[in-house]
Parts: C-alpha cells; structure tokens; sequence
C-alpha cells in the first residue's frame, strides 16, 4: 500500500473576481523508498495541492481524501496536522531563507525542531544530531558551522540545511517544492544528490515538485504531469520520457532547447496556458493542442490507461494504442523526438 | 506546425484572463489601469465613503462658512453682549438663536466654527503639500543620486527631525509676529523631512529594478527616470502619505494657536477657541465641546479615509510598497 | 587578425567584423557603498581582467553560475557601469570614458533585454509609452508616426497592436518579455544583450521567446550576447560560448567545441551537472560533483581561480594564473585557461568524498 495516497483532490480559491479552480480531481500515490516527480508549469497547480495537503493553504475550498497510512489529511485539525507535519513529513521550499529564520543560529533551529515533537530528547543530543544532520547534507565542518546563522550560508548550503531540518525526525515522506530552482546547476547536483543518498539510506519517499524536466528525468521514479489543475498523464519515468502519450507531455518534451540540434528551431507549446477562472470546456489543452478534436472541447477526457498498462494513464481521447499514436505523431507533429544530447 | 508561425502564435487568450500565479488567489481584472483599480477597491470600502462624505461636509462647511453666517445674522467677529451673553457676562448656551452657544465675548460658536474649518483646511492642505512637494524632491534626489547628495540629505533630515519642533515655532514667533503665514512656513519646513525619508526609501527600492535599467540603457537622462519613471509609481505613497498628514497638520496648527503662537486672535480658529475655553468650561461646556469636537472628527475622517485609500492603493499584487 | 588572435566561428574574422572588443575590463565594487564619508578597502572583484571579442551577426553565450560576473561584464558592456580598468570598444570606437551624455546618441545602437518580464517594464506605464520611449528619448517620432511605428515593432513581436493602451500586468509572462524584446528592438541597434532573457518562462513559452530571437537576428542581422546559466539554451542559440568562473573566462570556443571537448575542469563539471531530460543517462556515471562553494570575489584564491575545488589541481595551479590560450592543439578560437586540461574522452572524477563534507574547504 503506499504511503500516501491521494484521491480526488480540489481545491478552489474564491476571488472578487471569481473562483480560481487551482486543482481539479487530482489523483496520486507516493510510497516508501520511491521518488514521485509532479512536473508542471507555472499555474499548474502542482505546488497548491501539497500545499493543501499539508494545510498549508488558507481560504481554499477544499475536497478529496488525502491518506498518509491510516489516517485522512484533509479531514485533520490544525493541530494534529502539525504534529505530522515535521515529525511524519518533512517539508523543503524553493526558497531557504524564507523557511530558515535569520534571527536564530541554523543549529538551534533544527535542535528546537526536534524537541518541540519529542520532549524527551535533551538538548545535548538534539545538538549532537544537528551536527550529525549538517554532516550527512555535505556542510563542511558540521560542528563549526552548527552555530551560524542563516546568513553565512551560501543558498546551496541553506537549502542543504533546509533538507537536513525536514530529515530531522527521520520522516516517512519529503515534500519538496522546487527545492533546486534558486541553485544553480553545480549546486543542484550536490542538492539532489544528497536527497538520493538519504532516500536510499531512510527509505524515504519523496514527493518532488518541479518544473525541470531534467530533474525528474534524474531522479524520479515515478511522473505525473500536471496542467491547469489536473494530471495530464501519469507513469514512470521511462514512459513519459519515451513513450508520452499526451499531447502536453509531448508538447513540453519538444519545447526543450536539449532537444532538436544547435540553431535549429524549437517547437513551443503555441498559445498560453488557460485562465483557471474561465478554463476552456473540454479538455483544459485543447486550445493549444496540435491533434485536437471535436470531442476535445465537449468533453474532458479521463485518464486512461495506455496500451493496457496500468501505471501509465493519459487524459486523452486519443487512441490508447502507442504504435497507432506514433504513427500520428509522424503525421501531425512531424517525426519523432529526436533523442536529448548532452548539452 | 511550420516554422515562422511562432512569432505570432501567442493569441488573444488574454481577454480571457492571465493565469494567477501558482498557489496565488489573486488574479488581474482585465483592462483597467491601476488607478481605476484602486478605485474599485475603494469604492467597496464602506468606512472609507463615509470618511470621504465627512471630509468632503467639512469642506463645504468651510467654503460656505459666509452662508452660515449669513443665515444666522450673525458676523464670525460681532459679539452679542445683550443677546450673547448672561447679565454675569458669562456665554449663554446652545438655543435657537445660538445654536451651539456663544463664546465668552458673546461671538456665535457655530459661526465660527465654519470659519475655523477654514484656517484649519487651508493650514492642514497649504502646509502639507508644502512638506510634501520639499519632502519629495529632495527625497527622489537623495534616493536616485545616492552618494554624496543622499549624504548630505539624509543628515539635514537628520538634523531637523531632531529640533524640538515646538521650542523652535515658539521662539520663532517671539522674534516676528505671528501670522498664517508664518504657521504654514514653520510647518512646512519642518514636516518635510519625514516625507523626504519615505520617499528617499521608496525610491532606493525602486532604484534597483530593472525597468530603471532599462531606461538608462535606452539613453534617459535622470530627471528623466526620477519623474517619469520612478515618481508615477510613488504616486501612491505619497498620496496616502498626504492623506495621513493633513490631520497631523492640522492639530498641529492648532496646537501653536491653542499655545498663542499660531494665528492670532480675533481669526476665529478651533485652537484659540479650544484655548479661550479653557478657562470657563465648567459654566460654559459648550464652548470647549463643540471646537475640540469639530478638531476630532475632521481628523478621524481623514485618518480613516487615509488608511481606506493606502488599502485601495497596496494591494498585493502590485508592487508599491516593495 | 586581432592581436588576441580569436577568429569567428565562421572563420570570417577581419577587423571590421569586430563590433565589441572588451580588453583587460576589470570591475570591482566596493564592499560598502553607500557611505560617502567611510570607504572600505575590501572590493568584490566581479570582472576581473576580461579579454573578449564580438563579431557581428553572431550570438556570443557567456554561462557561469550566480556570481560569476557575467552580468556585470555586459553592463559594462553596455556601459551602465562605470570600468575600473580596461577598455571597451563598440563599432571601432572607444567608449570606455564617455559619459553618460555622450554614450546616448550610442545606446540606439546598442540595447538589453532584461531577465525579469515582471520587474523590467514600469508597471505604471502603457505599453505603448514603454515601447514608444526609444523613439521618444531619442527624438525619432512623434505622436501618430511613433504610435505606427510602436504597433509595427509589437505585430513584429507577437503582440497584437491593439494591445497598445495595455499596462503589462494584463500580460502574461511571456507577452511581458515580448514587450521587452519590442523595446530593445525598436530603433533596431546593432547589439542586444540579453541578460537570462528566458529563464524566468516557462520551457514552452521559453521556446518561443527563443524562436522569435533567433528569427529577428536572422532578419535585421543582430548581433547578440546572450548571458544564461542554462547550459541547454546557450548550447541552442550561441555561435561561440565564453564559460565564467569568478570573473575571469576560462574557457572560450566555438559552441560545439565547448559542448563536446570542453578543455577546463570547470566547464566539464558545470556542463556534467545538467541534468539530462533523459532517465537512460546514467547519473553517478557522468557527474562531477563540485566541493564546496564558489568561494568569496572578495578574496579571490591565488592563481587559477578554480583550484580549491578543482579534480586536477596541483600545486602550480595555487600559484601561477594559466592564460586564456589554445590547448592540447586546439585551433587558435579554442582558448582555455587551464594548466592540465582535459584531454577529448578523459573521464574526470569527483573528489572522492565531497559530498560528505570532509575535506571541503570552508568558504
């Protein structure tokens, strides 16, 4: 069973000039030891709906299930969420310095994060732990640098510090929210490969947000591929980068420089992602969709499972045979994708 | 699809709305400037109206301060000794004749509270917008120079927010007589320094963004960035911050006249009232009731609409105050 | 031929091809700025001593990562900083010391697309106003010709010429950078910088920004220095790539010199560490994982910049600068400065350890 499952998840945000539909029906699963990548562009809806899992989000409606073992997220208190929240999951945010407080040494706040969910641990040895947290991230000279302040961090060394707070209480689950894309690529490197190591040293499942398809490529195992508030397409990483079959997947795969030759011209996603107060009817990308259909603007397609494979589905009313929709792709978009080269 | 359709294919998807930014719930009304935006808003805010209607009532009662005295007979500076006052000499309370009472010289306290609306409007506006256009330009100087000028500005702001405001007005009325004028120097020259200071900070900000680099990129000179690039998005603070003074003004000016350094008598002023009052509130209640009254109300109206428009002007999703 | 002896990638380097050549620019800030009256003595060496040729018609990419100096160096360029050292010349003139006065008449010539589409148009002003303003500012047309001439650039851009009253919060994010595209490209100058022109869009609205530089180049023969910490979008648009490491180029070639046989250690980690939209790439096969941070321009290391986190470093290399030369026979616009570098197939290890932090220089 996994870990965490999610089950048709909505949320909507009323505002004076409408209601922002953020996520609508969203359906995923993390489990342990595995890395779940949600990619998606901006206005996707993939941050919102961790978010709200997390409680996170004020004055959203909400509905859906969000199970993490046996007990319902969304139906918790504050309280209780909080409590799960650190102690359970762990939390890292693209930005470090706005979850580390400037005010307080690096060390102390993982100490106090420690001993606010277990009173009984002294503070010697939530110290100690600290120091054995920085290391394990890759900050040289833990036991020196447990009593600086956010500050004297360079921003790969805060987001390492980030991740060895939420890893703290050793959580089943790391959320992290485009947790490498204030860092450059060197540092992302390090970043990410500090994740892999604890996932393979915890256990850990992960849930990664991110708009890099490199980086899921990278490391995660599983990909739902979100747009306008909806998975797209969902499968391993093998599948949506080599057999996609939405048309948005594909369209986000074609747009990437690494892609296509040197000087050749890319092939954007036409037009703009939707207004989530007035989407389209239909399926949410058919205005943009190169292989649109009659059906596509009456009808929002559900996911499907592709070639009757069960772990990869598409909302798509394509055909669900992926010869067949090869075969299409050569015929509308032009050849296949040409395979990424290093850049 | 071909190459070359590129360039133009982003259609016009925006009359249907921009995306709100990820996990944001705010969102952008389609084709109004900020200015008419700010108008929505405040035109939702309930408190702010009445504050407005307040404000906009003192202003008619100021400007129409001679029709009052008209309707009534009575002059701002006659005094009823047989009507006005009591065989003892003492104000004689609000009645049909005087319907807020008279002071103690037997004047009609109605009367010349319209007329103190006047001193009151014309001090709070005239000094304020003196402190505001100083506190502006050498702000926006100090801010977009920098170096030596921002120096040398911000230690004269220093300097002058440091002299004791009210030694310095009542000396200075010592020397020469005091008059409206005078008020509205002292006042002006005094209040800029704070204005200077938050749009020194406004504009430092403001500085560092790139659409200032780009216009120096495009060859504009610095008055030009300072007025046409960086001013009209200071509008805004200023325009609160304005709102926000004009009650500071205007108890100020009547500090100095409650203190007898501020218009002299026989202008009919809320502060000389409030001060004449002072000695004979308990037979005549009225007469410190109604000018300490008249004082609140006007400052409570603009403080409330002040703070209804700095609401309308900041929302979030701009960046005015970043 | 130049003295510093780069040819274009074409091949076609004669002198009149050149339009900037930067020589020995150096730019330091002082550490405390804003006081007038204490000056510190530290200073942040954010160019420090580039040697650069422009041709034109080519899109030059300058990578690196935050702090390298890669901003700086094209503002200097662009002469929106002052240099403290060195020389920049623009279409055979020396613009070093003009003033600002007398640098307007040539920033028609020469003009920037900023990164942020949100911070880089006044959000006060029309669009129109915004796109209108070269032409205002430099005296070229007014009223209803600027306003023609306005709605020509934006149907030039994809903007819709309707648009012209708009203020650009009513404009997503990649119409916004549209609208700066527009404003540089108006009095048609010979030069744009484009400082990370996409990394704040999405990749599909990324592409088409790229798309619509690539055409106008092709169109009005623009020349382009192309700054990007996005190896994959360099790769995509540039004819030669100057790879920055702490204010100095370490390493500068043909695109595809850079990309296939990268020379320096740095280039090999920083292009190492893209990760490939790709999952049959094996990760820990291919990665360089750096040590440590770029340390502080403050005080930056002795000799070859790199050395503290360098794989291949030797103790010559804390002491002796490497030039900015030819190596390992590459042809003379392949220049690298490097005292071991990377041999085509070599396969360049980690440190071992690195990530646990032992044996990581504190910054």
């Amino acid at each position: 069973m996994a870990l965490l499952e999610v089950s048709d998840l909505h949320v909507s945000f009323p505002t004076p000039d409408g209601v922002v539909q953020a996520v609508r029906g969203l359906s995923f699963a993390a489990e342990a030891g595995k890395t779940l990548g949600i990619v998606g562009e901006s206005g996707s809806g993939k941050s919102v709906a961790t978010q709200t899992i997390m409680g996170l989000t004020r004055g959203a409606r909400v509905s859906g299930q969000a199970m993490f073992e046996d007990k319902d997220l969304l139906a918790m208190d504050q309280k209780a969420l909080r409590s799960v929240r650190g102690d359970e999951v762990g939390m890292i945010f693209q930005d470090p310095l706005s979850s580390l407080h400037p005010y307080y040494r690096v060390g102390w706040q993982i100490v106090e994060m420690i001993r606010n969910n277990h009173k009984d641990i002294s503070k010697a040895k939530a110290k100690a732990r600290a120091v054995e947290l920085l290391g394990l991230v890759g900050i040289p000279q833990p036991d020196r640098r447990v009593d600086d302040f956010p500050h004297q961090f360079s921003g790969g060394m805060r987001q390492r510090a980030m991740i060895a707070m939420a890893m703290s209480l050793n959580p089943k689950l790391l959320i992290a929210d485009e947790p490498t894309t204030a860092l450059d690529v060197t540092v992302q490197a390090q970043v990410l490969q500090v994740m892999r190591r604890l996932q393979e040293e915890f256990g850990t499942a992960i849930i990664l947000i991110t708009h890099d398809l490199g980086v899921v490529a990278e490391v995660a195992d599983d990909v739902v591929v979100m747009y306008a508030g909806s998975a797209m397409e969902k499968a391993d990483r093998y599948e949506i980068f080599g057999a996609s079959h939405h048309p948005y997947t594909e369209g986000l795969l074609q747009s990437l420089p690494a892609y296509g030759g040197v000087r050749e011209r890319l092939h954007p996603i036409p037009g703009q992602p939707p207004s989530l107060i007035n989407l389209p009817g239909g399926c949410p990308f058919h205005p943009r969709c190169p292989y649109v259909m009659d059906r596509c603007r009456i009808e929002e397609p559900p996911l499907f499972e592709v070639g009757g494979n069960p772990t990869h589905t598409s909302a798509c009313w394509l055909t669900l045979d992926l010869v067949e929709r090869t075969a299409l792709r050569d015929k509308v978009v032009g050849g296949q994708l040409p395979s990424p080269s290093r850049p | 699809m071909s190459p070359g359709d590129s360039v133009a294919i982003e259609d016009a998807q925006i009359t249907s709305g921009t995306p709100p930014p990820e996990g944001a719930a705010a969102s952008i009304i389609e084709g109004r400037s900020p200015w008419r935006l700010a108008y929505e808003r405040l035109r939702r805010d309930r408190a702010s109206l009445i504050a407005l209607g307040v404000v906009a009532l003192i202003i008619l009662v100021a400007i129409f301060a001679p029709v009052i005295a008209a309707l009534t007979g009575h002059g701002v500076y006659e005094q009823f000794r047989s009507t006005g006052l009591t065989p003892d000499g003492l104000p004689v309370g609000p009645n049909g004749q005087f319907l807020l009472g008279t002071d103690d010289q037997g004047r009609d306290v109605l009367v010349r509270i319209a007329y103190g609306a006047r001193i009151s409007l014309i001090v709070g506006v005239v000094a304020t917008l003196l402190e505001v256009v100083i506190g502006t330009v050498l702000g926006l100087a100090a801010g977009y120079f920098g170096k030596v000028v921002d120096t040398v500005i911000a230690r004269i702001i220093d300097i002058v927010l440091s002299i004791p405001f009210l030694l310095f007005a009542i000396s200075l009325v010592s020397i020469s007589k005091p008059s409206l004028t005078i008020v509205i120097v002292v006042i002006g020259v005094f209040g800029w320094a704070a204005v200077a200071r938050v749009v020194r900070g406004q504009v430092l900000s403001l500085r560092e963004k790139e659409y200032i680099e780009a216009a120096r990129a495009l060859g504009a000179g610095p008055w030009r960035i300072m007025f046409i690039d960086i001013l009209p998005n200071i509008v805004a603070p200023i325009i609160v911050y304005t709102t926000l003074l004009i009650p500071v003004t205007i108890v100020i000016e009547a500090s100095l006249s409650f203190l007898g350094v501020g218009v002299p008598p026989p202008t009919a002023d809320w502060g000389t009232m409030i001060a004449g009052a002072q000695q004979i509130y308990q037979q005549a209640w009225w007469y410190l009731l109604f000018p300490s009254a008249a004082l609140l109300i006007t400052t409570v109206a603009f403080n409330i609409f002040g703070d209804g428009l700095r609401d309308a002007l900041d929302p979030r999703a701009e960046q005015l105050y970043k | 031929m130049t003295e510093s002896g780069i040819p274009s990638a074409s091949g076609a380097a004669s002198d009149g091809d050149v339009l900037v050549r930067v020589e020995g620019l150096k730019k330091f800030f002082p550490v405390q700025s804003t006081s007038a009256f204490r000056r510190s003595h530290e200073q942040v060496h954010a160019v420090d001593g580039v040697d650069l040729e422009v041709f034109r018609g080519e899109t030059l990419g300058v990578v690196g990562e935050t702090g390298c100096g890669k901003s700086t160096l094209a503002r200097c360029i662009a002469r929106l900083l002052d240099l403290s050292e060195g020389q920049v010349d623009f279409d055979g003139r020396d613009i070093t010391n003009l003033s600002a006065r007398q640098m307007r008449p040539l920033r028609r010539e020469m003009q920037i697309i900023f990164q942020d589409p949100y911070g880089s148009l006044n959000p006060r002003r029309r669009v129109g106003s915004i796109i209108g303003d070269p032409f205002a500012l430099h005296g070229i047309a007014d009223g209803a010709d600027r306003k023609k001439r306005v709605q020509e650039v934006m149907e030039l851009v994809g903007l819709k010429p309707e648009h012209f009253n708009r203020f650009p919060a009513e404009f997503s994010g990649g119409q916004r950078q549209r609208i700066g595209v527009a404003r540089a490209l108006a009095l048609k100058p010979k030069l744009i910088i484009c400082d990370e022109p996409v990394s704040a869009l999405d990749v599909s609205i990324q592409a088409q920004i790229i798309n619509l530089l690539a055409d106008l180049q092709s169109e009005f023969n623009l020349t382009y220095i192309f700054i990007a910490h996005d190896l994959s979008v360099v790769r995509h648009v540039s004819d030669r790539v100057a790879v920055m490491y702490l204010g100095k180029i370490v390493e500068l070639a043909p695109v595809e010199d850079v990309y296939q046989a990268p020379r320096h250690p740095y280039s090999n980690a920083l292009l190492s560490a893209v990760p490939m939209p790709d999952p049959n790439q094996k990760v820990d096969s291919h990665q360089i994982i750096l040590s440590g941070d770029v340390p502080s321009p403050i005080s930056p290391p002795s000799g070859c910049r790199f050395h503290p986190r360098c794989p291949k470093a030797q103790p010559k290399c804390s002491v002796d600068d490497p030039a900015l030369v030819p190596v390992l026979g590459d042809p003379p616009g392949h220049v690298t400065a490097c005292h071991f570098p990377v041999e085509t197939g070599e396969v360049m290890q980690s440190r071992p350890g690195v990530i646990a932090g032992e044996g990581a220089q504190a910054t």
